[in-house]
């Protein structure tokens, strides 16, 4: 039991890390420029493929830097190119900008890669097991994976609250035509902030893609998920994206490793009932309904407070 | 009026010759060709292709050119129905599908909607991979013919060889949560607890399907359990990912499988380091022994770049043509009348029947397992070095088990 726990935490944490790799660039972009991109989480898979074309062309550590700029380049050219000029026209057309190109770059991918996964293997230097928990190896990849993550929310966080270019873009997040009328270009901020947002979700990507599968649905199993993590944590805040991210990954994880059901809880139901819809919900056991968990929380969140864990304003 | 008989003698022999009949049998192909399943999917298509292309080499079908049409379902219900429509729009009297035993059954109770709605206009639905027993049971259609063992016949085989295995004690069943996953899982219980009283079922898993990236949880609780054996019928990415998993945490045990020959599976396996702790229960294996199979297996990976992942799609597509020849007719109801207890001498050996009372097929059932070759084995797989070997046999009537079909026929 002990044994499964503590690899339930490591697997929770590793997973929620890898959530707010996503969720930091996305909550940052949204309360910026109040639009939602649903084309974050293909920036994510941009990451995977260019990581796996790199790391075939030039080995896993050059890509490990070069992919998420060039993921950031794309983003940047999204921001000034795209966003920029569908701006004037309101928040629905940036919306739906973001909406079909998310389509786009998955129709794109699976045009050049292929729909199958790609064979996106584990660096030779990082494919051996860590640490033995009890008898279960844990792999050095998945450690690495923890480290690059929590160097990404410590060096963010110093550049946001300790640097000139943080305090510009924290006063933009809130009074961003203050911030204007002060002398910044605020179209630059955003479009840096969209830039560092993207390779943030390309360097998930990359180090993912591995560990996870690499293919061209892969913005799609993520997507939603993401939208759940930023919400929950309040829009805007680093440190609810982290806790809500860890908060979700733990979650859905222990979930998985619960096997109780209402059946379990109560005894089974009276047989002369007969098999019905009831006696399936009787029977369904937490662990089959872990992937539905995010969302219960998302609506619960919603109506108990609406700003989120740590925002300051409402979604 | 003996002019025109003269006409039509000096023409009739030119239609039958080299060139084909007017018009083509359109096959309408309904799988996921993007999504999760897509590997799976793609497969399949190349496939069918390859077995179409074959068959019009040899003239096609009674002198009808053979086309499979691509129809993209993104494994979901629905959206096949959509699919099927398209087919039939495009001229199609035929349509083959397997993957998702939900979208097999939707498809089984449209063709037959559709065929009751439409008479003169029939269509056949050939499944060549959805294995939910219910389709040749209490929802069996005239319409639908299926060519890979159900999962209960599949179950059937694998326990009666888990029964000859004193080693296995603890079983885990863990499957995706769907008809199919959740017939494999009460069959599981079933069988082994008829076979194998002794054995304990120390976990029964169902989880979301073709929608999991990461089994590492999963994987921690089959190894609290202690179990020393792993039943799954999960495939595509499922499997690869499951397995991908278990190697990534050390995890040892037997896997009983359906699918673990599935694009991504052996390369999987051999992560793991299973060597011959993997097995698969199917209708045929490569490196089977038999010659005429080796023979094809070699032209098919020479020719697609693939093993050959579905020798029941040969079957289906060499019995079609038999049917329609049997019948002198590409009319879907005649060759349904034709394919009717058509007996049928399978790709890797051995004859099969397709069943009237419910027309599933029944045909000898390997069990095999993944691992290092010898020399009798040629054929690796996913280039991983490792092969499919021959564990045991399991003959045509032993197979056969019994139905609860009242076919209603046109």
């Amino acid at each position: 039991m002990l044994e499964l726990i503590v690899i339930s935490t490591l697997n929770g944490v590793l997973f929620g890390m890898l959530l707010f790799l996503l969720s930091s660039g996305l909550t940052v972009i949204f309360s910026m420029m109040g639009v939602l991109n649903f084309a974050h989480a293909s920036f994510y898979m941009l990451g995977a493929f260019f990581g796996y074309q790199l790391t075939k062309w030039i080995g896993f550590w050059p890509a490990l830097v070069l992919a998420p700029l060039l993921v950031a380049a794309v983003g940047m050219a999204v921001e000034r190119y795209g966003l920029r000029n569908t701006h004037k026209h309101g928040h629905v057309a940036e919306l739906l900008l973001t909406f079909g190109l998310a389509f786009a770059i998955e129709e794109i991918v699976s045009m050049i890669w292929g729909k199958s996964p790609v064979d996106y293997r584990v660096p030779a230097a990082l494919d051996f097991p860590a640490l033995t928990v009890f008898s279960t190896n844990y792999p050095a990849y998945k450690i690495f994976m923890l480290a690059i993550s929590a160097l990404i929310f410590v060096a963010l966080l110093i550049a946001l609250k300790r640097t000139r270019v943080g305090l510009i873009v924290q006063a933009a997040l809130t009074h961003p035509h203050m911030v204007g009328h002060l002398g910044h270009n605020v179209g630059q901020v955003f479009m840096l902030v969209f830039g560092v947002g993207s390779a943030l979700a390309g360097l998930a990507g990359v180090i993912a893609g591995p560990a996870l599968v690499t293919q061209s649905d892969m913005a799609a199993l993520l997507g939603p998920i993401l939208f759940v993590v930023i919400v929950f944590g309040g829009l805007g805040s680093l440190p609810g994206a982290f806790i809500a991210s860890l908060f979700i990954g733990l979650v859905q994880t222990f979930a998985v490793a619960l096997n109780g059901s209402l059946a379990s809880a109560f005894g089974p139901l009276d047989p002369s009932i007969g098999p019905s819809v009831l006696t399936d919900i009787w029977n369904v056991t937490i662990a089959q309904i872990a992937p539905v968990l995010p969302y219960v929380l998302l609506v619960f969140i919603l109506i108990v407070r609406p700003m989120g864990l740590l925002g300051t304003r409402e979604t | 009026m003996l002019k025109m008989t003269r006409v039509i003698a000096v023409a009739l022999p030119m239609l039958s010759g080299a060139a084909y009949a007017q018009d083509t049998v359109k096959i309408g192909y309904i799988d996921p060709l993007s999504g999760g399943g897509a590997s799976v999917g793609e497969g399949g298509l190349k496939t069918f292709q390859y077995l179409a292309d074959e068959l019009n080499a040899k003239g096609g079908i009674l002198g009808h050119k053979v086309e499979i049409i691509p129809l993209d379902n993104k494994t979901n219900p629905q959206e096949s129905l959509i699919q099927a429509q398209k087919a039939i729009d495009a001229g199609a009297h035929y349509i083959t599908q397997g993957n998702g035993s939900s979208v097999g059954a939707a498809l089984e109770d449209f063709v037959t909607k559709h065929n009751t709605r439409n008479p003169g206009k029939e269509v056949l639905y050939f499944n060549y991979a959805a294995v939910d027993p219910s389709m040749t049971n209490e929802k069996c259609s005239f319409w639908h013919f299926r060519w890979d063992a159900n999962s209960d016949i599949k179950m059937e085989a694998l326990t009666s060889y888990m029964k000859g295995n004193a080693a296995i004690k603890k079983v885990y069943l863990i499957n995706q949560d769907y008809s199919f996953g959740q017939s494999v899982r009460t069959q599981a219980r079933k069988m082994l607890g008829e076979k194998r009283p002794d054995v304990q079922i120390v976990g029964d898993e169902l989880h979301p399907l073709l929608k999991i990236t990461d089994f590492s949880p999963y994987i921690a609780k089959i190894k609290a359990s202690g179990a020393d054996s792993v039943v799954t019928g999960n495939w595509g990415q499922d499997f690869a990912l499951l397995l991908k998993a278990a190697a990534d945490a050390g995890l040892k045990v037997n896997w009983y499988t359906y699918y673990a020959g599935g694009a991504g599976g052996p390369t999987a396996v051999k992560q793991t380091n299973l060597d011959h702790q993997v097995f698969q229960i199917s209708e045929g294996i490569p490196n089977s022994g038999n010659e005429a199979a080796m023979e094809f297996e070699k032209a098919f990976r020479a020719k697609v770049g693939l093993s050959l992942w579905y020798p029941r799609a040969v079957n289906e597509m060499r019995m079609f043509k038999a049917a329609a020849e049997k019948a002198n007719s590409i009319d879907p109801v005649k060759v349904a009348a034709a394919l009717e207890d058509l007996k049928f001498d399978v790709l890797d050996g051995g004859s099969g029947v397709m069943r009237k009372d419910d027309h599933q097929f029944f045909q000898p059932i390997y069990i095999s397992s993944f691992g290092s070759r010898s020399e009798k084995e040629p054929f690796d797989e996913e280039n991983t070095g490792w092969g499919w070997r021959l564990v045991a046999k399991i003959d045509t009537p032993q197979t056969m088990l019994p139905t609860t079909c009242k076919m209603k026929r046109p």
